[in-house]
């Protein structure tokens, strides 16, 4: 593969390439939180629902697993980007 | 807090078959949208729809959302816009973040996520340049702002997004240079992909794009012939000069939601990817927790709006608005028509994939 290709960015908002992609794999990463956690890749503002299905396949194409292994993560709220001000600003309290 | 009988998470299509089906039975309804206006991406499609007359067949995407919200507003439907869901907790509590700056409690008896899809990237060297987007977002530029996002485009996928989009850009006074596809066959439905190549737009079947090219924003667009195995053939490179790039390649459903509920996920490719489980009056493996629409598998609006009456009547009975007897009636003639729409070439694969949902719906209840 050429460098230009590896040098090809995957996670826009993270800026990580496909090249930091493919080290991370080699060096063990195996699912989408395992690249995440080596590479930030997913972590952005969009949270990764632009490359997730790409890094999926890149994982499941390199280490021959299907990507159903693969493209498994950790859903916690909030799952929309949101002002830290918001938590600041409750209209209503819990009762009881 | 505010308490509600059924809170519906998305004002599509989907979401707002299941408000209406809800309210209808006397049950008090709350609709929450992201956006400032509702209607999801019916309001985009200005094309008429196919189908029987039962559904809404010659009918356009943004009549078919028009009616849908004066029937709502009909039944008194409590709307919030701008309401972003960031989570759904236990005893059915929704965190609701409003206006990006307010965060609300609601406390719902059934909740319907109806969170539709995202569109999926295709990642090649120049991506990232201005100019390129996703198919959706050139039809929100073009039939909801107005604005033509180029002047000479290139679409990547055959689908009845990119034919569809390509064809409204056209009307739209945009020139489309190419459409290219990376299946040895076209994907769109006959109808609307005819009536892109009398345009005069060229289809490239096996072919995808290799690279965007430009130095602040796209200028030009090469794409490269795949052999049977998706390789590159060598030297069948064409360039394109191109100002856009439009990519449709797919829609993933937005699971989070669902996920954060806790709701069983399935793996199906075929709708989409991992799609949470559910049993024939679309509620998953969570008690009281439904799905409707592009959340449930990818298909089109027409089934989005049945799957979203069939979550409507289901949430208003595990409320206890309808019985079993009066459930079970009204849902089969919703089936009826589903099963109508998941017929033929096109809708027998769906049927088959949404049935395995079914089934791993059923045991996980």
């Amino acid at each position: 593969m050429t460098s230009r290709e590896r040098e090809r960015l995957v996670c826009r908002c993270e800026e990580v390439s496909l090249g930091e992609i493919e080290n991370a794999i080699d060096a063990g990463a195996a699912t989408l939180n395992e690249v995440k956690r080596r590479t930030r890749a997913g972590m952005g503002l969009c949270q990764s629902r632009t490359c997730s299905r790409l890094i999926a396949r890149i994982v499941a194409e390199r280490t021959g697993r299907g990507i159903e292994e693969v493209d498994t993560v950790t859903v916690r709220p909030p799952v929309r980007p949101i002002a830290l001000k918001v938590f600041e600003n409750r209209s209503d309290e819990h009762e009881g | 807090m505010t308490a509600v009988d059924i809170a519906v998470v998305g004002a599509g299509p989907a979401g707002l078959s299941a408000a209406i089906e809800g309210a209808r039975s006397g049950a008090s309804v709350l609709l929450l949208d992201e956006n400032d206006k509702p209607g999801g991406q019916l309001f985009k499609q200005i094309h008429k729809f196919f189908g029987s007359r039962e559904h809404r067949a010659g009918t356009r995407g943004i009549d078919i959302g028009t009616q849908l919200l004066s029937e709502a507003r009909e039944l008194s439907i409590d709307i919030w816009l701008n309401a972003e869901v960031c989570g759904v907790y236990d005893n059915n509590e929704l965190a609701v973040v409003v206006n990006h700056s307010t965060s609300k409690t609601v406390r719902a008896g059934a909740i319907v996520l109806a969170t539709g899809a995202t569109e999926n990237a295709v990642s090649f060297p120049g991506w990232t340049l201005p100019g390129v987007m996703s198919a959706g977002a050139a039809q929100t530029m073009v039939n909801i702002h107005r604005v033509l996002p180029g002047h000479r485009v290139l679409m990547i996928g055959s689908g009845n997004v990119g034919v569809i989009v390509s064809y409204q850009l056209l009307q739209a006074g945009a020139d489309v240079a190419a459409i290219v596809e990376a299946a040895p066959s076209l994907g769109g439905y006959g109808v609307h992909t005819a009536k892109v190549r009398r345009a005069g737009v060229p289809f490239y079947t096996s072919h995808t794009v290799l690279k965007a090219e430009g130095a602040d924003r796209v200028e030009s667009a090469v794409i490269v012939e795949l052999d049977k195995d998706w390789n590159h053939v060598p030297e069948t490179e064409k360039t394109l000069a191109v100002d856009t790039i439009c990519i449709a390649a797919g829609l993933t459903p937005l699971v989070e939601l669902g996920r954060s509920a806790g709701c069983h996920v399935v793996f199906e490719p075929t709708l989409g990817g991992w799609i949470p489980a559910h049993d024939s009056y679309m509620e998953t493996s969570v008690p009281a927790v439904f799905v409707a629409g592009d959340i449930a598998g990818v298909e089109e609006a027409s089934t989005a709006m049945e799957e979203g009456r069939l979550a409507g009547i289901g949430a208003a009975a595990v409320l206890g608005y309808y019985g079993a007897d009066e459930r079970n009636a009204l849902s089969q003639v919703v089936w009826n028509r589903l099963d109508a729409l998941r017929s033929g070439p096109y809708g027998r694969k769906r049927r088959e994939a949404k049935e395995v949902l079914l089934r791993a719906g059923e045991n996980a209840t």
